[in-house]
């Protein structure tokens, strides 16, 4: 089966103030080499740390933001040749669509609900006669769940959970396949946020819209997704079968990462846990492993040679090298 | 049981142009020495309220308008202000959940702990940066006396909400309220601060009220569970009793609705309804009934709606409890 939406070799590199007058400008590894593919109609998970390059990664692929180099395809067809603002002014533009972090803060408070989800339809599909537009809003706050009697009232008039479906009726009214999630539930009350992932499920498996869930939640990426990437300064350390990873993580960043998650009194493997904190993204050491300092399972070759993500059976990938 | 603080039949409103906002009613918590109570709730409930109301430092818009807070059996809400400021810092403090906003970004953060220990304990002067490097390397802070030295924006959010906890302990307090700590830090972050707290509880025999809304973590790290919605506290119990033999309709709905406790996203439950305008003049006495499957005639018959005992240690404010 071809990917609906690929990565290779995706990087994105930010070049910092120089330290001092003459000295070299240090360079952020933001995302550093992704190769990363998504089916038609899959959820795919991407869990890491704050600061890991997960945000930054979700833009590239929903090409808001230029990579440093890489490319994506689109249905295998590369869309980073041209930049991401002419980008936006072609038809692919519609097959993904973003929908942001805190749906209080995405929403312009002047535009009634309405607008708001007619503004992208008006700017990406073209003209198109009022009652046709009408039909399209009307349509995409149905499937976001959306009464159309609060289609006139202002975000503020909303409840937060109505404002995130908002947030999502933005994105489908221009029938997009695949939706670019940043952390869209974590701003959420629990009661509210069951009902949204309940809803962006539902879109899936009817719809058949695929799902990059960005989030630092692992409990609801396991619920939600069918496959999980998890990201350590710039770069994924594991991937493969969200049960597959939650039930038996190899890498040794994702089985701190699991450990760290609250569980039942009784219930999960002892914890795990890493020394110190982060090094940090800026010039990384090209020929170190990034958790080397910190991992309890180091060996001297992991100072002298940085892994590669490794294949290994069922469909599970994995950058350390001891790990089988 | 021994409470260390006892929370009694407390109600609080916040005056507003609007009218009177019922924030608390008829709120009722023991909290014992040694123990993890858990305060959970969405947003809305009253949680942070509560935590204010027994610090003293509520809001000038809010009026107490009933009970009281006993701290070792002495009113809180009688003492008399002076002494009140004394026992802030000395008998209770309190952390909050941005650790970075909570300290002063210009001073270096060993100075703002030394504050609070001259304040209550005043040592002698040369005994001051002994006692401040202790209570760094109490929370974990490795190299103490460097450290000391060190501005907030130098460190990580999670050595911050170190630093703050190192300064809400310092004067080896009775009772600590954690009010969301670990919202915003990473969950590696989460789960280190989480251990500190227990550890730091066990030792001293400190009683920690953990508020949060993360059901999960309230369930692992917490002894005692106090569930709250929309002002009232509805149940309270032993924590692995609220996950095995919950009670309130209203505890039910938020345990279906946790990721942490589902098996599957069909298993995920959302709540109905939302929570009540509580600037209402008419608010029913269960400001559930409005919400809840199991509501009867008798939810809405007028009287207050106070907690009885369901089983032993299970206290439920629910007239109608399956």
């Amino acid at each position: 089966m071809t990917a609906l939406l690929e990565a290779r070799n995706l990087t994105r590199h930010f070049r910092l103030a120089r330290d001092g007058l003459f000295g070299p400008r240090p360079v952020l590894h933001a995302v550093d080499g992704v190769d990363l593919a998504i089916a038609p109609g899959e959820a795919l998970g991407l869990v890491g740390e704050s600061g890991c390059g997960k945000s930054t990664l979700a833009r590239l692929l929903a090409r808001l933001l230029d990579p440093t180099w890489g490319q994506v395809f689109l249905d295998g067809r590369d869309i980073t040749r041209d930049s991401a603002a002419r980008f936006a002014r072609t038809a692919q533009r519609r097959a993904i669509q973003m929908v942001f972090q805190d749906p209080a803060e995405s929403l312009d408070p002047l535009m009634t609900a309405f607008e708001l989800i007619a503004e992208p339809a008006r700017l990406l599909s073209g003209p198109m006669p009022r009652t046709a537009l009408r039909g399209r809003v009307e349509d995409a706050a149905g499937a976001a769940g959306l009464a159309a009697d609060l289609l006139a009232r202002l975000p503020h008039q909303l409840s937060e959970g109505q404002r995130a479906r908002v947030g999502i009726a933005r994105a489908l009214v221009v029938g997009p396949r695949l939706l670019v999630l940043d952390e869209p539930a974590s701003a959420l009350d629990v009661s509210v946020q069951a009902s949204v992932l309940r809803l962006l499920d539902r879109l899936r498996r009817e719809q058949g819209v695929a799902l990059l869930f960005v989030s630092h939640d692992l409990n609801v990426v396991r619920l939600l997704c069918q496959r999980i990437a998890v990201m350590y300064l710039g770069q994924i350390v594991e991937t493969g079968p969200a049960a597959d990873i939650w039930e038996n993580p190899k890498h040794p960043y994702t089985r701190a990462l699991l450990s760290a998650v609250p569980r039942l009194p009784g219930d999960g493997a002892p914890p795990v846990t890493l020394e110190g904190e982060p090094q940090g993204p800026v010039d990384p050491p090209p020929s170190r492993c990034r958790l080397a300092g910190r991992c309890f399972m180091e060996q001297p070759r992991c100072r002298t040679e940085a892994p590669e993500l490794r294949n290994l059976a069922c469909g599970r990938a994995v950058r350390c090298h001891f790990v089988e | 049981m021994n409470a260390l603080l006892s929370v009694r039949g407390l109600g609080v409103d916040f005056e507003t142009g609007d009218g009177p906002v019922h924030v608390l009613e008829n709120v009722s918590l023991d909290i014992a020495p040694g123990e993890i109570t858990g305060i959970i709730g969405e947003s809305g409930s009253g949680k942070s309220v509560m935590a204010f109301a027994v610090m003293g430092i509520l809001d000038p818009a809010a009026r107490i308008t009933g009970g009281d807070i006993l701290f070792r059996g002495e009113s809180l809400l009688a003492m008399d202000p002076r002494r009140r400021d004394g026992w802030r810092g000395r008998e209770a403090a309190i952390i909050f959940q941005n650790p970075r906003a909570a300290l002063n970004p210009i001073r270096r953060v060993g100075d703002q702990i030394g504050d609070v220990i001259a304040r209550h304990d005043r040592p002698p002067a040369h005994a001051l940066r002994g006692r401040v490097e202790d209570a760094l390397r109490r929370v974990g802070i490795p190299d103490p006396a460097r450290r000391a030295r060190a501005w907030p924006f130098e460190l990580s959010g999670g050595q911050c909400q170190r630093i703050s906890i190192a300064m809400a302990l310092a004067c080896r307090p009775g009772l600590l309220i954690a009010d969301e700590p670990t919202t915003g830090l990473d969950v590696t972050t989460q789960a280190a601060i989480i251990a500190l707290i227990r550890a730091l509880a066990r030792e001293n025999g400190t009683a920690v009220a953990l508020i949060t809304h993360d059901l999960a973590l309230a369930a692992a790290t917490c002894d005692r569970l106090a569930i709250m919605h929309a002002g009232h506290v509805v149940e309270t119990a032993p924590a692995p009793t609220i996950l095995a033999a919950p009670r309130h309709p209203y505890t039910r709905a938020l345990l279906a609705s946790a990721p942490a406790l589902a098996g599957s996203i069909n298993e995920l439950q959302p709540i109905p309804g939302r929570l009540p305008d509580l600037r209402r003049a008419d608010l029913p006495p269960c400001r559930f009934a409005e919400r809840c499957p199991r509501r009867i005639a008798r939810c809405d018959a007028p009287g207050p709606l106070g907690l009885h005992e369901a089983a032993p240690r299970h206290l439920l404010a629910c007239r109608n409890p399956p």
